[in-house]
């Protein structure tokens, strides 16, 4: 463990967070969501947990922010907050 | 300065982050308003709780949970070729094969005999990560069940919007 | 609003609480936290015999790997029946959307950009060089899981994931072709049944449910350790066919309401 490492990542999660929560299009959501989890991937395998690093970067990267783009297809773009 | 980072962020600081993230997602959970701002908040919050399992198992200077113990005597020869050691586990894996019966105290004195001991402390502890491995691949596909489900409200009330939904409810709805 | 002042009360309430119980924890990276170590005085942490005997036991390198499938073996079955579940959750609720007949819904922005141009040409082509590739590196991962990172969940997501990409660089169609409902229901079930299969073939041998060092006479190996070793590779694979089969049909199902046309 790095502590500069873990703590500039950590910071800029809790920014994505924020940003994906409080933009107002659903895709741009969608997609900062992706960018979430390709952080926390960098955080896990920087941890030394390289097989959920591994899984993460599948996943929460990949997989899930499609999921939600489907949906977002098929229901509305626009978020009221 | 540098001790204030020494002794106070370091030991807490990721902690401290986790906390905030946990409470960013539920904020998003109860507030929003939207369907899928609330299913990202509670994946916020989801990933929040793994990483703080995953936290748990770091140990400074620590290696990644792979590691093959190198045999005694290999080791001792500082460079002894790859077929040497070779023949060092084909005679390890017979040895005990001939006397299975016998049970399990010779066959495992045996094996320490053969391989070096490792240190535990400087392999990050693998149990979280297994626990935490199972529950993101169970997380995408529950999330999936999640969004089914909105599309469903969609088709329902024709809007993601709770208090739109909620609207359509108490005034007595639409027909169907 | 009202509910917002409320949420924020609870929040500052709640996370107040957890960051004053943060205090009491051991500091990060401690190897000598309950955790890692075990608690003063009692017996040492599980963790530590799986650091130290794994090698001995089953021969794997890759201790999260042997944890996952062989110490913790009934966990990481019925987690793959969970996905299963999930699967035929999804594919329940939106084939009762896809039958009855769509509301009018008015078309956004998207749609528009996402029906046939000739952008799809270049995106096309890359994308059906680049499956076959993500393909031979998720086998890859599945494989040799028991000596780099990776496993059966790993590569059934990546396997999984790159009919999705052929799904969405093209058609779903495209996919469906390579991939079809049938198949891919089939594939999950038969990835839950290979689980179990082994765990109830140990049972037939008289051990326990689960317990791979007696199938060494099956698998034709030297010890039982090997006998380990090689169950979990079968038993990962059994959870790739699960994870695949399903991650693509939630994709499926999800982007074309269930009526498996048209998709995103």
């Amino acid at each position: 463990m790095i502590f500069t490492f873990d703590f500039v990542i950590l910071i800029f999660m809790v920014v994505a967070a924020i940003i994906a929560l409080n933009v107002k299009d659903l895709l741009s959501a969608s997609m900062i969501f992706g960018i979430y989890g390709f952080l926390i991937c960098l955080l896990w395998a920087e941890m030394g947990a390289v097989d959920v690093a591994f899984t993460e970067a599948a996943v929460g990267a990949g997989v899930s922010a499609v999921l939600f783009i489907a949906t977002v297809f098929n229901t509305k773009r626009k978020s009221s907050d | 300065m540098e001790q204030l980072v020494e002794q106070i962020l370091e030991p807490h600081f990721n902690f401290w982050i986790y906390v905030i993230l946990m409470m960013i997602g539920l904020w998003a959970v109860i507030a929003k308003n939207n369907l899928i701002k609330k299913l990202i908040g509670l994946s916020i919050f989801q990933t929040a709780i793994i990483l703080f399992y995953v936290s748990l198992g770091v140990k400074e200077d620590a290696t990644i949970p792979i590691k093959k113990p190198t045999p005694i005597e290999y080791s001792e020869k500082a460079y002894g070729g790859e077929a040497e050691a070779k023949g060092d586990y084909a005679a390890a894996d017979k040895a005990p094969a001939d006397k299975k019966t016998d049970g399990k105290t010779g066959d495992s004195k045996k094996k320490k005999k053969a391989y070096e001991k490792i240190n535990p402390d400087k392999i990050a502890n693998p149990l979280p990560h297994v626990l935490m491995l199972t529950a993101i691949v169970v997380g995408v596909a529950t999330l999936g069940v999640a969004l089914a489900i909105t599309q469903m409200i969609f088709k329902e009330f024709g809007t993601v919007e709770e208090d739109e939904v909620l609207k359509v409810i108490k005034g007595g709805g639409q027909d169907d | 609003m009202l509910s917002k002042v409320f949420a924020t009360i609870a929040v500052v309430i709640t996370g107040g609480l957890l960051l004053y119980g943060v205090y009491d924890f051991p500091s990060f990276g401690d190897p000598n936290s309950p955790p890692n170590a075990g608690v003063e005085g009692g017996a040492d942490s599980v963790s530590q015999y799986f650091i130290t005997q794994t090698y001995n036991d089953s021969k794997v390198p890759n201790i999260v790997t042997a944890v996952l499938a062989d110490y913790r073996g009934y966990d990481t079955m019925f987690e793959t029946v969970v996905v299963f579940a999930a699967g035929i959750a999804i594919f329940c609720i939106m084939r009762s959307l896809g039958n009855a007949n769509d509301p009018a819904k008015e078309k956004d922005e998207m749609h528009s950009f996402t029906h046939g141009d000739h952008n799809r040409i270049i995106i096309g082509t890359t994308c059906r060089i680049v499956v076959p590739i993500v393909q031979i590196f998720a086998l890859y991962v599945i494989a040799h899981g028991h000596y780099s990172p990776g496993g059966g969940f790993q590569g059934g997501v990546l396997l999984g994931a790159s009919f999705i990409l052929l799904a969405l660089s093209s058609d779903l169609n495209a996919a469906l072709k390579r991939l079809s409902e049938k198949n891919y229901f089939a594939l999950a079930a038969i990835g839950v049944l290979i689980y179990a299969g082994f765990g109830l073939v140990a049972q037939f041998l008289g051990a326990n449910f689960l317990e791979y060092g007696v199938l060494q006479p099956l698998l034709f190996t030297d010890g039982p350790e090997m006998a380990r070793s090689h169950s979990m590779l079968g038993v990962e694979i059994g959870v790739a066919f699960t994870v695949m089969a399903i991650m693509f049909s939630i994709y499926a199902n999800l982007s074309t309401r269930g009526t498996l046309k048209n998709g995103l």
